[in-house]
Protein backbone atom coordinates (compact mmCIF):
# COMPACT_ATOMS: atom_id res chain seq x y z
CA UNK A 1 0.00 0.00 0.00
CA UNK A 2 0.88 3.52 -0.75
CA UNK A 3 2.20 5.75 2.30
CA UNK A 4 -0.05 8.19 3.32
CA UNK A 5 2.25 11.03 3.07
CA UNK A 6 2.30 10.25 -1.10
CA UNK A 7 -1.45 9.99 -1.20
CA UNK A 8 -1.70 13.79 0.59
CA UNK A 9 1.21 15.31 -0.14
CA UNK A 10 -0.44 18.74 0.67
CA UNK A 11 -2.00 17.86 3.35
CA UNK A 12 0.71 16.95 5.89
CA UNK A 13 -0.35 18.79 8.91
CA UNK A 14 2.09 20.67 10.92
CA UNK A 15 3.00 18.03 13.57
CA UNK A 16 3.58 15.32 10.72
CA UNK A 17 1.59 11.74 11.02
CA UNK A 18 1.09 10.41 14.43
CA UNK A 19 3.13 7.53 14.71
CA UNK A 20 4.72 7.20 18.28
CA UNK A 21 1.71 5.21 19.40
CA UNK A 22 1.42 3.35 16.62
CA UNK A 23 1.18 -0.30 16.23
CA UNK A 24 -0.06 0.10 20.03
CA UNK A 25 -3.13 0.10 22.13
CA UNK A 26 -3.33 2.22 25.24
CA UNK A 27 -2.74 -1.33 27.28
CA UNK A 28 0.60 -1.68 24.76
CA UNK A 29 -0.62 -5.24 23.20
CA UNK A 30 0.90 -4.27 19.33
CA UNK A 31 -1.38 -4.95 16.94
CA UNK A 32 1.81 -5.30 14.14
CA UNK A 33 0.16 -2.68 11.74
CA UNK A 34 0.23 1.09 11.62
CA UNK A 35 -3.27 1.68 12.31
CA UNK A 36 -5.47 2.96 9.52
CA UNK A 37 -8.03 5.19 12.68
CA UNK A 38 -7.39 6.17 15.21
CA UNK A 39 -8.18 8.56 18.27
CA UNK A 40 -5.47 10.14 20.31
CA UNK A 41 -7.13 11.85 23.77
CA UNK A 42 -10.57 12.50 22.74
CA UNK A 43 -13.11 14.24 24.96
CA UNK A 44 -16.54 15.06 23.62
CA UNK A 45 -18.98 17.17 25.04
CA UNK A 46 -22.83 17.89 24.22
CA UNK A 47 -22.96 21.10 25.19
CA UNK A 48 -22.09 20.91 29.04
CA UNK A 49 -22.46 17.07 29.20
CA UNK A 50 -18.82 15.03 28.61
CA UNK A 51 -19.59 11.83 26.81
CA UNK A 52 -16.14 10.80 25.89
CA UNK A 53 -13.90 10.47 28.39
CA UNK A 54 -10.24 10.63 27.41
CA UNK A 55 -10.52 7.80 24.66
CA UNK A 56 -7.51 6.55 22.71
CA UNK A 57 -8.27 3.75 20.17
CA UNK A 58 -6.79 2.29 17.21
CA UNK A 59 -8.32 0.48 14.39
CA UNK A 60 -5.74 -1.96 12.99
CA UNK A 61 -5.98 -1.80 9.01
CA UNK A 62 -8.51 -4.80 7.34
CA UNK A 63 -9.31 -5.74 10.66
CA UNK A 64 -12.79 -5.88 12.89
CA UNK A 65 -12.51 -3.83 16.15
CA UNK A 66 -15.99 -4.07 18.12
CA UNK A 67 -17.09 -1.61 20.28
CA UNK A 68 -19.06 -3.01 23.00
CA UNK A 69 -20.78 -1.63 26.36
CA UNK A 70 -24.01 -0.56 27.83
CA UNK A 71 -26.08 1.86 26.18
CA UNK A 72 -25.29 5.38 26.77
CA UNK A 73 -21.91 4.43 27.23
CA UNK A 74 -20.78 6.74 23.85
CA UNK A 75 -20.65 4.01 21.35
CA UNK A 76 -22.51 6.09 19.25
CA UNK A 77 -20.85 9.24 19.66
CA UNK A 78 -17.58 7.50 19.48
CA UNK A 79 -17.86 6.03 16.08
CA UNK A 80 -19.96 8.81 14.89
CA UNK A 81 -16.62 10.91 15.27
CA UNK A 82 -14.38 8.79 13.03
CA UNK A 83 -16.61 9.84 10.17
CA UNK A 84 -17.51 13.36 11.68
CA UNK A 85 -21.31 12.32 11.41
CA UNK A 86 -21.17 14.78 15.17
CA UNK A 87 -21.01 17.98 13.07
CA UNK A 88 -24.15 18.27 12.65
CA UNK A 89 -25.14 18.23 16.50
CA UNK A 90 -25.18 21.48 17.30
CA UNK A 91 -23.40 23.06 20.71
CA UNK A 92 -21.47 19.71 20.94
CA UNK A 93 -17.32 20.10 20.84
CA UNK A 94 -14.45 17.87 20.36
CA UNK A 95 -11.09 18.12 21.96
CA UNK A 96 -7.88 15.92 21.18
CA UNK A 97 -7.48 13.79 17.65
CA UNK A 98 -8.65 11.72 14.83
CA UNK A 99 -6.54 10.83 12.36
CA UNK A 100 -6.85 8.82 9.23
CA UNK A 101 -3.95 7.18 7.94
CA UNK A 102 -1.84 9.25 10.05
CA UNK A 103 -3.90 12.61 9.28
CA UNK A 104 -6.36 14.57 11.46
CA UNK A 105 -9.60 14.44 9.71
CA UNK A 106 -10.98 17.49 12.38
CA UNK A 107 -7.67 20.14 10.45
CA UNK A 108 -8.87 22.65 8.31
CA UNK A 109 -7.97 21.57 5.13
CA UNK A 110 -10.25 17.99 5.34
CA UNK A 111 -13.35 18.25 4.13
CA UNK A 112 -16.07 16.26 5.78
CA UNK A 113 -18.21 15.52 2.87
CA UNK A 114 -14.17 13.81 1.47
CA UNK A 115 -13.93 11.85 4.42
CA UNK A 116 -17.27 10.21 4.56
CA UNK A 117 -16.40 8.69 1.03
CA UNK A 118 -13.46 7.35 2.81
CA UNK A 119 -15.34 6.30 6.22
CA UNK A 120 -18.67 4.84 5.79
CA UNK A 121 -21.18 4.50 7.64
CA UNK A 122 -23.92 1.57 8.51
CA UNK A 123 -27.10 2.76 10.69
CA UNK A 124 -28.61 1.42 13.73
CA UNK A 125 -32.09 1.22 11.62
CA UNK A 126 -32.20 0.56 7.87
CA UNK A 127 -32.40 4.26 6.18
CA UNK A 128 -32.81 2.97 2.55
CA UNK A 129 -33.93 6.39 0.37
CA UNK A 130 -37.83 6.20 -0.77
CA UNK A 131 -35.89 5.44 -4.09
CA UNK A 132 -35.44 1.90 -6.57
CA UNK A 133 -33.13 -0.44 -5.37
CA UNK A 134 -30.90 0.81 -8.05
CA UNK A 135 -31.52 4.47 -7.37
CA UNK A 136 -30.23 3.46 -3.44
CA UNK A 137 -27.07 1.87 -4.55
CA UNK A 138 -26.29 4.73 -7.47
CA UNK A 139 -26.87 7.75 -5.15
CA UNK A 140 -23.51 8.13 -3.56
CA UNK A 141 -21.29 7.70 -6.99
CA UNK A 142 -23.38 10.01 -8.61
CA UNK A 143 -23.49 12.67 -6.05
CA UNK A 144 -19.15 12.23 -6.13
CA UNK A 145 -19.25 12.92 -10.07
CA UNK A 146 -19.84 9.48 -11.54
CA UNK A 147 -21.67 10.03 -14.52
CA UNK A 148 -21.29 7.12 -17.10
CA UNK A 149 -24.39 5.07 -17.61
CA UNK A 150 -22.49 1.95 -17.83
CA UNK A 151 -19.77 2.40 -14.78
CA UNK A 152 -23.05 3.11 -12.75
CA UNK A 153 -24.72 0.16 -13.50
CA UNK A 154 -21.45 -1.84 -13.02
CA UNK A 155 -20.95 -0.43 -9.43
CA UNK A 156 -24.07 -0.91 -8.60
CA UNK A 157 -23.89 -4.44 -9.91
CA UNK A 158 -20.91 -5.18 -7.84
CA UNK A 159 -21.90 -3.28 -4.66
CA UNK A 160 -24.86 -5.41 -4.32
CA UNK A 161 -23.40 -8.36 -4.97
CA UNK A 162 -20.67 -7.91 -2.79
CA UNK A 163 -23.58 -7.16 0.20
CA UNK A 164 -24.60 -10.92 -0.70
CA UNK A 165 -28.13 -9.16 -2.07
CA UNK A 166 -27.80 -9.04 -5.93
CA UNK A 167 -29.23 -12.40 -6.74
CA UNK A 168 -32.06 -11.63 -4.11
CA UNK A 169 -32.78 -8.08 -5.95
CA UNK A 170 -31.02 -8.47 -9.80
CA UNK A 171 -34.97 -8.64 -10.88
CA UNK A 172 -36.69 -5.54 -9.10
CA UNK A 173 -33.77 -3.08 -9.62
CA UNK A 174 -36.63 -0.27 -10.68
CA UNK A 175 -39.09 -0.79 -7.38
CA UNK A 176 -39.23 0.54 -4.70
CA UNK A 177 -35.94 -0.07 -1.61
CA UNK A 178 -39.05 0.31 1.12
CA UNK A 179 -40.57 -3.39 -0.13
CA UNK A 180 -37.43 -5.00 0.85
CA UNK A 181 -37.75 -7.21 3.77
CA UNK A 182 -35.94 -5.13 7.19
CA UNK A 183 -32.67 -7.34 6.85
CA UNK A 184 -32.40 -6.96 3.13
CA UNK A 185 -32.52 -3.00 3.43
CA UNK A 186 -29.82 -3.29 5.94
CA UNK A 187 -27.60 -5.37 3.21
CA UNK A 188 -28.98 -2.65 0.63
CA UNK A 189 -27.65 0.28 3.08
CA UNK A 190 -24.62 -1.42 2.95
CA UNK A 191 -24.41 -2.35 -0.27
CA UNK A 192 -24.80 1.71 -0.87
CA UNK A 193 -22.34 2.10 1.89
CA UNK A 194 -20.00 0.02 -0.61
CA UNK A 195 -20.67 1.60 -3.89
CA UNK A 196 -18.93 5.20 -2.65
CA UNK A 197 -15.60 2.68 -2.05
CA UNK A 198 -14.43 3.51 1.23
CA UNK A 199 -11.91 2.33 3.15
CA UNK A 200 -13.55 2.33 5.87
CA UNK A 201 -16.87 0.89 7.41
CA UNK A 202 -18.37 1.43 10.49
CA UNK A 203 -21.58 -0.26 11.87
CA UNK A 204 -23.51 1.11 14.53
CA UNK A 205 -25.95 -1.54 15.78
CA UNK A 206 -26.32 -3.23 12.45
CA UNK A 207 -28.31 -5.56 13.27
CA UNK A 208 -30.26 -3.94 16.52
CA UNK A 209 -33.43 -3.88 14.52
CA UNK A 210 -32.93 -7.46 12.81
CA UNK A 211 -34.30 -10.76 13.34
CA UNK A 212 -31.71 -13.65 13.90
CA UNK A 213 -31.64 -14.81 10.31
CA UNK A 214 -31.17 -11.63 9.03
CA UNK A 215 -28.78 -10.85 11.68
CA UNK A 216 -26.87 -14.13 10.98
CA UNK A 217 -26.28 -13.03 7.08
CA UNK A 218 -25.38 -9.64 8.11
CA UNK A 219 -22.55 -11.06 10.05
CA UNK A 220 -21.56 -13.62 7.85
CA UNK A 221 -21.30 -10.42 5.15
CA UNK A 222 -19.13 -8.55 8.14
CA UNK A 223 -16.73 -11.54 8.00
CA UNK A 224 -16.56 -12.07 4.26
CA UNK A 225 -15.67 -7.92 4.04
CA UNK A 226 -13.30 -7.75 6.92
CA UNK A 227 -9.72 -8.65 4.80
CA UNK A 228 -10.36 -6.27 2.04
CA UNK A 229 -11.77 -3.11 4.52
CA UNK A 230 -11.00 -1.47 8.09
CA UNK A 231 -14.41 -1.88 10.58
CA UNK A 232 -15.55 -0.97 13.38
CA UNK A 233 -18.67 -2.42 14.90
CA UNK A 234 -20.63 -0.80 18.14
CA UNK A 235 -22.95 -3.87 18.92
CA UNK A 236 -24.77 -4.54 22.52
CA UNK A 237 -24.66 -8.08 21.50
CA UNK A 238 -21.34 -9.85 23.47
CA UNK A 239 -21.69 -13.22 21.02
CA UNK A 240 -21.78 -10.89 17.94
CA UNK A 241 -18.57 -9.35 19.34
CA UNK A 242 -16.96 -12.78 19.69
CA UNK A 243 -18.15 -14.13 16.44
CA UNK A 244 -16.93 -11.13 13.79
CA UNK A 245 -14.24 -9.33 15.53
CA UNK A 246 -10.29 -9.27 15.80
CA UNK A 247 -10.75 -6.90 18.59
CA UNK A 248 -13.07 -5.80 21.10
CA UNK A 249 -13.06 -2.36 23.17
CA UNK A 250 -15.11 -2.36 26.35
CA UNK A 251 -16.65 1.10 26.78
CA UNK A 252 -18.25 2.48 30.11
CA UNK A 253 -19.50 5.92 30.86
CA UNK A 254 -17.90 7.15 28.01
CA UNK A 255 -14.56 5.78 28.92
CA UNK A 256 -12.60 2.57 27.28
CA UNK A 257 -11.77 0.33 30.00
CA UNK A 258 -10.13 -2.30 28.17
CA UNK A 259 -9.00 -3.19 24.73
CA UNK A 260 -7.51 -6.01 23.09
CA UNK A 261 -7.73 -8.96 20.84
CA UNK A 262 -10.99 -9.82 21.18
CA UNK A 263 -10.27 -13.44 22.07
CA UNK A 264 -8.35 -12.42 25.29
CA UNK A 265 -10.95 -10.03 26.28
CA UNK A 266 -13.67 -12.73 26.38
CA UNK A 267 -11.35 -15.28 27.74
CA UNK A 268 -9.25 -13.16 29.92
CA UNK A 269 -10.26 -10.14 30.60
CA UNK A 270 -7.83 -8.26 32.72
CA UNK A 271 -10.59 -5.11 34.57
CA UNK A 272 -13.14 -6.45 37.19
CA UNK A 273 -15.71 -3.67 35.36
CA UNK A 274 -15.27 -5.94 31.95
CA UNK A 275 -15.98 -9.34 33.58
CA UNK A 276 -18.86 -7.98 35.11
CA UNK A 277 -20.26 -6.83 32.14
CA UNK A 278 -19.49 -9.79 29.73
CA UNK A 279 -20.71 -11.93 32.12
CA UNK A 280 -23.59 -10.50 32.02
CA UNK A 281 -23.58 -8.97 35.80
CA UNK A 282 -24.85 -5.43 34.53
CA UNK A 283 -25.65 -3.63 32.00
CA UNK B 1 -78.49 3.51 34.74
CA UNK B 2 -74.61 4.27 34.19
CA UNK B 3 -75.15 2.12 30.85
CA UNK B 4 -78.15 4.22 29.75
CA UNK B 5 -75.93 7.17 30.51
CA UNK B 6 -72.95 6.06 28.38
CA UNK B 7 -75.10 4.98 25.59
CA UNK B 8 -76.92 8.67 25.90
CA UNK B 9 -73.70 10.30 25.89
CA UNK B 10 -72.06 8.21 23.18
CA UNK B 11 -75.46 8.85 21.14
CA UNK B 12 -74.83 13.00 21.31
CA UNK B 13 -71.00 12.58 20.11
CA UNK B 14 -72.08 10.28 17.50
CA UNK B 15 -74.93 12.83 16.41
CA UNK B 16 -72.26 16.05 16.23
CA UNK B 17 -70.27 13.92 14.38
CA UNK B 18 -72.98 12.70 11.93
CA UNK B 19 -73.98 16.42 12.02
CA UNK B 20 -70.94 17.45 9.76
CA UNK B 21 -71.93 14.92 7.11
CA UNK B 22 -75.52 15.57 7.27
CA UNK B 23 -74.73 19.34 6.50
CA UNK B 24 -72.13 18.24 3.61
CA UNK B 25 -74.84 15.84 1.69
CA UNK B 26 -77.28 18.81 2.59
CA UNK B 27 -75.32 21.48 1.15
CA UNK B 28 -74.43 18.96 -2.06
CA UNK B 29 -78.34 18.55 -2.42
CA UNK B 30 -79.30 21.86 -2.29
CA UNK B 31 -76.46 22.93 -5.14
CA UNK B 32 -77.78 20.01 -7.31
CA UNK B 33 -81.27 20.89 -7.04
CA UNK B 34 -80.67 24.68 -7.56
CA UNK B 35 -78.26 24.39 -10.36
CA UNK B 36 -79.28 21.37 -12.65
CA UNK B 37 -82.50 24.00 -13.82
CA UNK B 38 -80.16 25.79 -15.69
CA UNK B 39 -80.10 23.37 -18.02
CA UNK B 40 -83.72 23.63 -19.15
CA UNK B 41 -82.77 26.71 -20.33
CA UNK B 42 -79.60 26.87 -22.17
CA UNK B 43 -77.32 23.51 -23.25
CA UNK B 44 -74.33 22.89 -20.83
CA UNK B 45 -72.03 23.54 -23.63
CA UNK B 46 -73.70 26.98 -24.32
CA UNK B 47 -73.38 27.81 -20.53
CA UNK B 48 -69.91 26.58 -19.74
CA UNK B 49 -68.40 27.78 -23.03
CA UNK B 50 -70.39 30.73 -24.02
CA UNK B 51 -68.69 33.82 -24.29
CA UNK B 52 -71.13 36.52 -23.09
CA UNK B 53 -72.31 36.48 -19.44
CA UNK B 54 -75.67 39.30 -19.13
CA UNK B 55 -77.94 37.59 -17.37
CA UNK B 56 -80.21 41.06 -16.73
CA UNK B 57 -79.91 41.61 -20.35
CA UNK B 58 -83.56 41.00 -22.68
CA UNK B 59 -83.11 38.39 -23.79
CA UNK B 60 -80.64 37.14 -21.22
CA UNK B 61 -77.37 35.42 -22.15
CA UNK B 62 -75.45 32.76 -19.39
CA UNK B 63 -72.74 32.35 -21.13
CA UNK B 64 -69.94 31.57 -17.90
CA UNK B 65 -66.54 31.06 -20.08
CA UNK B 66 -65.33 34.82 -19.19
CA UNK B 67 -65.62 33.53 -15.51
CA UNK B 68 -64.28 30.56 -15.57
CA UNK B 69 -61.49 31.86 -17.70
CA UNK B 70 -60.96 34.73 -15.27
CA UNK B 71 -61.06 32.39 -12.17
CA UNK B 72 -58.46 30.12 -14.34
CA UNK B 73 -56.35 33.22 -15.52
CA UNK B 74 -56.06 34.63 -11.70
CA UNK B 75 -55.47 31.25 -10.01
CA UNK B 76 -52.83 30.95 -12.50
CA UNK B 77 -51.21 34.46 -11.44
CA UNK B 78 -51.45 33.59 -7.60
CA UNK B 79 -50.03 29.81 -8.23
CA UNK B 80 -46.94 31.98 -10.08
CA UNK B 81 -46.56 33.91 -6.68
CA UNK B 82 -47.19 31.43 -3.89
CA UNK B 83 -45.50 28.65 -5.29
CA UNK B 84 -41.94 29.62 -5.74
CA UNK B 85 -42.54 32.04 -2.63
CA UNK B 86 -44.53 29.13 -0.33
CA UNK B 87 -41.97 26.43 -1.49
CA UNK B 88 -39.11 28.80 -0.99
CA UNK B 89 -39.92 29.97 2.61
CA UNK B 90 -40.47 26.83 3.61
CA UNK B 91 -36.87 25.11 2.14
CA UNK B 92 -35.36 28.48 3.93
CA UNK B 93 -37.57 27.58 7.09
CA UNK B 94 -36.59 24.42 7.13
CA UNK B 95 -33.24 23.84 6.05
CA UNK B 96 -31.21 27.26 6.13
CA UNK B 97 -32.99 29.27 8.94
CA UNK B 98 -31.12 28.75 12.41
CA UNK B 99 -33.72 28.13 15.62
CA UNK B 100 -33.92 31.41 16.59
CA UNK B 101 -35.05 32.72 12.75
CA UNK B 102 -37.46 29.86 12.54
CA UNK B 103 -38.54 30.83 16.14
CA UNK B 104 -39.61 34.54 14.69
CA UNK B 105 -40.34 33.47 10.89
CA UNK B 106 -43.14 30.70 11.61
CA UNK B 107 -45.43 32.66 13.71
CA UNK B 108 -45.17 35.59 11.08
CA UNK B 109 -46.56 33.19 8.49
CA UNK B 110 -49.51 31.73 10.92
CA UNK B 111 -50.32 35.30 11.13
CA UNK B 112 -50.43 36.23 7.60
CA UNK B 113 -52.52 33.47 7.45
CA UNK B 114 -55.17 34.11 9.69
CA UNK B 115 -55.38 38.08 8.57
CA UNK B 116 -59.19 38.40 7.24
CA UNK B 117 -59.13 38.31 3.13
CA UNK B 118 -60.88 41.98 3.64
CA UNK B 119 -57.87 43.45 4.37
CA UNK B 120 -55.63 41.63 1.73
CA UNK B 121 -59.04 43.39 -0.99
CA UNK B 122 -58.31 46.81 1.35
CA UNK B 123 -54.57 46.52 1.04
CA UNK B 124 -54.45 45.62 -3.01
CA UNK B 125 -57.34 48.51 -3.57
CA UNK B 126 -55.84 51.27 -2.03
CA UNK B 127 -52.07 50.24 -2.54
CA UNK B 128 -51.49 47.50 -5.06
CA UNK B 129 -53.92 48.73 -7.42
CA UNK B 130 -52.62 52.68 -7.74
CA UNK B 131 -49.17 51.16 -7.90
CA UNK B 132 -50.11 48.42 -10.79
CA UNK B 133 -52.04 51.91 -12.20
CA UNK B 134 -48.70 53.65 -12.33
CA UNK B 135 -46.30 50.83 -13.30
CA UNK B 136 -47.91 49.92 -16.06
CA UNK B 137 -49.81 52.97 -17.33
CA UNK B 138 -52.91 51.57 -16.88
CA UNK B 139 -56.15 53.46 -17.48
CA UNK B 140 -57.24 51.15 -13.98
CA UNK B 141 -55.24 49.37 -11.47
CA UNK B 142 -58.49 46.44 -10.68
CA UNK B 143 -57.15 43.80 -13.16
CA UNK B 144 -56.45 40.39 -13.23
CA UNK B 145 -52.89 40.92 -12.73
CA UNK B 146 -53.87 42.80 -8.99
CA UNK B 147 -55.90 40.12 -7.77
CA UNK B 148 -53.87 37.14 -9.02
CA UNK B 149 -50.69 38.70 -7.45
CA UNK B 150 -53.32 39.62 -3.58
CA UNK B 151 -54.22 35.77 -4.32
CA UNK B 152 -50.81 34.62 -4.69
CA UNK B 153 -49.28 36.57 -1.67
CA UNK B 154 -52.98 35.15 0.55
CA UNK B 155 -52.09 31.71 -0.57
CA UNK B 156 -48.41 31.65 0.29
CA UNK B 157 -48.31 31.13 4.05
CA UNK B 158 -50.72 28.45 3.62
CA UNK B 159 -48.15 26.59 1.00
CA UNK B 160 -45.56 27.72 2.96
CA UNK B 161 -47.06 25.98 6.40
CA UNK B 162 -47.77 22.71 4.64
CA UNK B 163 -45.12 22.78 2.54
CA UNK B 164 -42.81 22.98 6.14
CA UNK B 165 -44.69 20.25 7.50
CA UNK B 166 -44.00 18.36 4.72
CA UNK B 167 -40.34 18.57 4.85
CA UNK B 168 -40.69 18.27 8.63
CA UNK B 169 -41.91 14.86 8.21
CA UNK B 170 -38.98 13.57 6.10
CA UNK B 171 -37.01 11.38 8.62
CA UNK B 172 -33.79 12.77 10.02
CA UNK B 173 -32.07 9.25 8.71
CA UNK B 174 -32.56 10.55 5.57
CA UNK B 175 -30.41 13.04 5.98
CA UNK B 176 -27.58 11.09 7.58
CA UNK B 177 -27.98 8.27 4.91
CA UNK B 178 -26.95 11.15 2.36
CA UNK B 179 -24.20 12.84 4.49
CA UNK B 180 -22.80 9.54 5.31
CA UNK B 181 -22.17 9.17 1.97
CA UNK B 182 -20.73 12.25 1.21
CA UNK B 183 -23.10 14.26 -0.46
CA UNK B 184 -23.13 17.96 0.80
CA UNK B 185 -25.70 19.89 2.03
CA UNK B 186 -27.31 21.12 -1.27
CA UNK B 187 -27.42 17.46 -2.59
CA UNK B 188 -28.81 16.37 0.53
CA UNK B 189 -31.20 18.92 -0.10
CA UNK B 190 -31.95 18.70 -3.82
CA UNK B 191 -31.84 14.42 -4.35
CA UNK B 192 -33.01 13.68 -1.07
CA UNK B 193 -35.17 15.77 1.11
CA UNK B 194 -37.51 17.82 -1.60
CA UNK B 195 -37.99 14.26 -3.48
CA UNK B 196 -38.90 12.85 -0.47
CA UNK B 197 -41.32 15.52 1.00
CA UNK B 198 -42.16 15.84 -2.89
CA UNK B 199 -45.61 14.64 -3.06
CA UNK B 200 -46.43 16.41 0.51
CA UNK B 201 -44.97 19.56 -1.40
CA UNK B 202 -47.87 19.06 -3.98
CA UNK B 203 -50.29 18.69 -1.78
CA UNK B 204 -49.20 21.70 -0.16
CA UNK B 205 -49.76 23.79 -3.85
CA UNK B 206 -53.10 21.31 -4.09
CA UNK B 207 -54.79 23.29 -0.93
CA UNK B 208 -53.09 26.78 -2.15
CA UNK B 209 -54.72 26.26 -5.36
CA UNK B 210 -57.82 25.70 -4.02
CA UNK B 211 -57.54 28.18 -1.74
CA UNK B 212 -56.81 30.96 -4.69
CA UNK B 213 -60.23 30.00 -6.81
CA UNK B 214 -62.45 29.50 -4.21
CA UNK B 215 -61.59 32.79 -2.55
CA UNK B 216 -64.27 35.85 -2.75
CA UNK B 217 -63.85 38.71 -1.45
CA UNK B 218 -60.23 39.43 -2.28
CA UNK B 219 -61.17 39.22 -5.90
CA UNK B 220 -64.39 41.23 -5.53
CA UNK B 221 -62.96 44.11 -4.44
CA UNK B 222 -59.00 43.96 -6.93
CA UNK B 223 -60.52 41.90 -9.84
CA UNK B 224 -62.24 45.00 -12.01
CA UNK B 225 -65.45 42.97 -12.09
CA UNK B 226 -65.50 42.74 -16.08
CA UNK B 227 -67.50 39.40 -17.24
CA UNK B 228 -65.46 39.97 -20.39
CA UNK B 229 -63.13 36.80 -21.47
CA UNK B 230 -59.30 38.41 -20.71
CA UNK B 231 -56.97 38.81 -23.71
CA UNK B 232 -54.19 40.15 -20.96
CA UNK B 233 -53.04 40.02 -17.46
CA UNK B 234 -54.43 43.84 -17.30
CA UNK B 235 -57.69 43.19 -18.31
CA UNK B 236 -60.01 43.40 -15.27
CA UNK B 237 -62.28 40.27 -14.73
CA UNK B 238 -64.67 39.03 -13.04
CA UNK B 239 -63.73 35.12 -10.92
CA UNK B 240 -67.15 32.86 -10.74
CA UNK B 241 -66.80 33.84 -6.97
CA UNK B 242 -67.11 37.16 -7.80
CA UNK B 243 -69.78 37.08 -10.19
CA UNK B 244 -71.91 34.93 -7.25
CA UNK B 245 -71.19 37.39 -4.88
CA UNK B 246 -72.15 40.43 -6.52
CA UNK B 247 -74.97 39.36 -8.20
CA UNK B 248 -76.96 36.83 -5.66
CA UNK B 249 -78.20 39.99 -4.30
CA UNK B 250 -80.38 41.24 -7.29
CA UNK B 251 -81.15 37.82 -8.65
CA UNK B 252 -84.72 36.86 -8.45
CA UNK B 253 -85.05 33.85 -6.20
CA UNK B 254 -86.24 30.95 -8.48
CA UNK B 255 -85.44 32.66 -11.47
CA UNK B 256 -83.20 32.14 -14.21
CA UNK B 257 -80.46 33.76 -13.21
CA UNK B 258 -80.68 32.44 -9.64
CA UNK B 259 -80.36 29.55 -11.02
CA UNK B 260 -77.41 30.17 -13.45
CA UNK B 261 -75.46 31.67 -10.53
CA UNK B 262 -75.92 28.09 -8.42
CA UNK B 263 -74.81 26.28 -11.37
CA UNK B 264 -71.52 28.43 -11.56
CA UNK B 265 -71.44 27.69 -7.40
CA UNK B 266 -71.72 23.95 -8.30
CA UNK B 267 -69.14 24.35 -10.65
CA UNK B 268 -66.68 25.57 -8.39
CA UNK B 269 -67.41 23.28 -5.26
CA UNK B 270 -67.07 20.22 -7.46
CA UNK B 271 -63.30 21.54 -8.67
CA UNK B 272 -62.39 22.22 -5.04
CA UNK B 273 -63.61 18.90 -3.74
CA UNK B 274 -61.42 17.83 -6.69
CA UNK B 275 -58.46 19.52 -5.50
CA UNK B 276 -58.96 18.41 -1.99
CA UNK B 277 -59.54 15.01 -2.61
CA UNK B 278 -56.45 14.88 -5.21
CA UNK B 279 -54.49 16.62 -2.22
CA UNK B 280 -55.49 14.15 0.48
CA UNK B 281 -54.85 11.16 -1.88
CA UNK B 282 -51.29 12.65 -2.50
CA UNK B 283 -50.18 12.96 0.96
CA UNK B 284 -51.73 9.91 1.91
CA UNK B 285 -49.59 8.05 -0.18
CA UNK B 286 -46.94 10.22 0.44
CA UNK B 287 -46.95 9.63 4.03
CA UNK B 288 -47.31 5.42 2.96
CA UNK B 289 -44.38 5.65 0.76
CA UNK B 290 -42.25 7.68 3.96
CA UNK B 291 -43.47 4.37 5.96
CA UNK B 292 -45.06 6.85 8.44
CA UNK B 293 -48.59 5.02 8.14
CA UNK B 294 -49.91 1.58 6.49
N1 LIG C 1 -27.28 14.68 20.30
C1 LIG C 1 -27.07 14.54 21.62
N2 LIG C 1 -27.21 15.59 22.45
C2 LIG C 1 -26.99 15.48 23.77
N3 LIG C 1 -26.61 14.33 24.36
C3 LIG C 1 -26.45 13.24 23.60
C4 LIG C 1 -26.68 13.28 22.18
N4 LIG C 1 -26.43 12.05 21.68
C5 LIG C 1 -26.08 11.29 22.74
N5 LIG C 1 -26.09 11.99 23.89
C6 LIG C 1 -25.73 11.49 25.21
O1 LIG C 1 -24.43 11.02 25.20
C7 LIG C 1 -24.30 9.79 25.90
C8 LIG C 1 -23.76 8.71 25.01
O2 LIG C 1 -24.74 8.42 24.01
P1 LIG C 1 -24.49 7.38 22.85
O3 LIG C 1 -23.18 7.66 22.24
O4 LIG C 1 -25.66 7.43 21.95
O5 LIG C 1 -24.45 6.01 23.65
P2 LIG C 1 -24.53 4.51 23.12
O6 LIG C 1 -24.47 4.51 21.64
O7 LIG C 1 -23.38 3.83 23.76
O8 LIG C 1 -25.81 3.95 23.64
C9 LIG C 1 -25.69 9.47 26.44
O9 LIG C 1 -25.73 9.88 27.78
C10 LIG C 1 -26.59 10.30 25.60
O10 LIG C 1 -27.71 10.70 26.35
MG1 LIG D 1 -25.93 3.86 20.22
Amino acid sequence: MLSTAIENPEARPPSGPVTVNAGSTAEGETTGFEPKMSARGVNFYYGPKRALKDISLDLPPRMVTAIIGPSGCGKSTFIRLLNRMNDLVPDARLEGEILLDGFDINRPACDAADLRKRVGMVFQKPNPFPKTIFENVAYGPEVNGLRDRLALEERVENSLRRAALWDEVKDRLRESALGLSGGQQQRLCIARCLAVEPEVLLFDEPCASLDPISTAKIEELILDLRRQYTIAIVTHNMQQAARVSDRTAFFLMGEIIEVGPTGRIFKAPRDRRTEDYITGRFG
Amino acid sequence: MNTTKEKLIKLLFAAAAFSSLALLAGIIIVLFREALPVFSFVSPLAFLGGESWYPTAEPPEFGVWPLIAASAWVTGIALVICVPLGVGSALYLHELAGPRQRAALKPVIEVLASIPSIIYGFFGMTVMAPFMQEAFGLPIGLCALTAGVILGVMATPTVASIAEDALGYVPRSFREASFALGANRWETLVKVIVPAAGSGISTAVILGMSRAIGETMTVLMVAGGAAVVPSSVFDPVRPMTAAIAAEMGEAAVGGEHYHALFAIALALFLVTFVFNIAAELISRRYRLKLGLAR
